[in-house]
């Protein structure tokens, strides 16, 4: 039995714009466009996050072009299942939350 | 030329964020912090709020600092473990961290330098009381020191321990 994996809102955010080559500074910008400004990612933060999905194997650094310092990610076909997956859950959290807290959206 | 100012300053090593917080409050006075050596700060004349200033314990790793320009942030230099980075306040928000992992493990990591700096004063301290009494001045200071640095391992525990409690509701 695999083990749940419950993403962070700020891995699931990095696996969600790194299905296109994206460099660092990329992402943040992505991620607070994708959350219309409410997520906000640290560089720092971001930098460790990076580091630990490549080793996972989540994500993967593609290789650099000569002269750039600039380097890009994307998203492995692991990475996805796992954000599919994630797609899933979040999927089932709205369902039972709606079904249960009726009409309070509309008041 | 633009106006410069130094400034010499002494932080406990657990009092990062009030250090921190001290170049902000200068960096909206409008002096940004510009080189810095040990306890020695040095300020140039900027704008008031020009620059955000944060600071972060991190091996110097010329990878992590070419990441960190690439986001629009300055390098300013390093004391030891400890780097210091400053960015234009027109290009955004600056933090390094932003979720409690993160903050966590930052603050883990100087959890564990100084309670092994602390180890270290401990058994250095013992050692120069058993060896006798010609050592027992350093042993007294090696004593002292580690009863300081324990002090500020249970602040820093107290810090940890408050944001793991967050953790168990929220990111």
């Amino acid at each position: 039995m695999p083990e749940n994996i419950v993403l962070t809102e700020a891995t699931y955010y990095i696996l969600l714009s790194l299905y296109d080559p994206q460099h660092g500074y990329g992402i943040m910008q992505e991620v607070e466009s994708l959350s219309r400004g409410r997520v906000h990612l640290a560089a720092g933060t971001l930098y460790g996050a990076l580091n630990s999905m490549v080793e996972k194997g989540w994500i993967t650094q593609l290789p650099v072009e000569d002269g750039s310092r600039k380097k890009d990610y994307q998203i492995t076909a692991l990475g996805l299942k796992i954000l599919k997956e994630e797609i899933e859950r979040l999927r089932e959290l709205v369902t039972n939350g709606d079904a249960i807290v009726k009409g309070n959206n509309n008041d | 030329m633009t106006e410069r100012m130094t400034k010499y300053r002494w932080f406990w090593v657990w009092d990062f964020e009030k250090e921190e917080r001290w170049l902000n409050e200068m960096a909206a006075n409008g002096w940004t912090l510009a080189e810095v050596g040990y306890c020695r700060y040095t300020f140039e004349r900027t704008e008031s709020n020009e620059y955000t200033v944060r600071l972060e314990m991190h091996p110097y790793d010329e990878d992590y600092i070419n990441f960190m320009e690439q986001t629009g942030a300055e390098y300013i230099g390093r004391v030891l473990q400890w780097i210091y980075f400053r960015k234009e306040s027109r290009l955004g928000r600056f933090d390094i961290f932003s979720d409690l992992d993160s903050r966590i493990s930052h603050l883990s990591k100087i959890h564990k330098m100084i309670l092994t700096l602390g180890f270290a004063n401990l058994l250095i301290g013992v050692a120069n009381l058993l060896i006798g009494d010609a050592n027992s001045f350093t042993a007294v200071m090696n004593l002292l020191v580690a009863t300081l640095l324990m002090y500020g391992v249970g602040r820093l525990q107290g810090k940890i321990e408050y944001l793991e409690n967050e953790r168990e509701l929220r990111e």
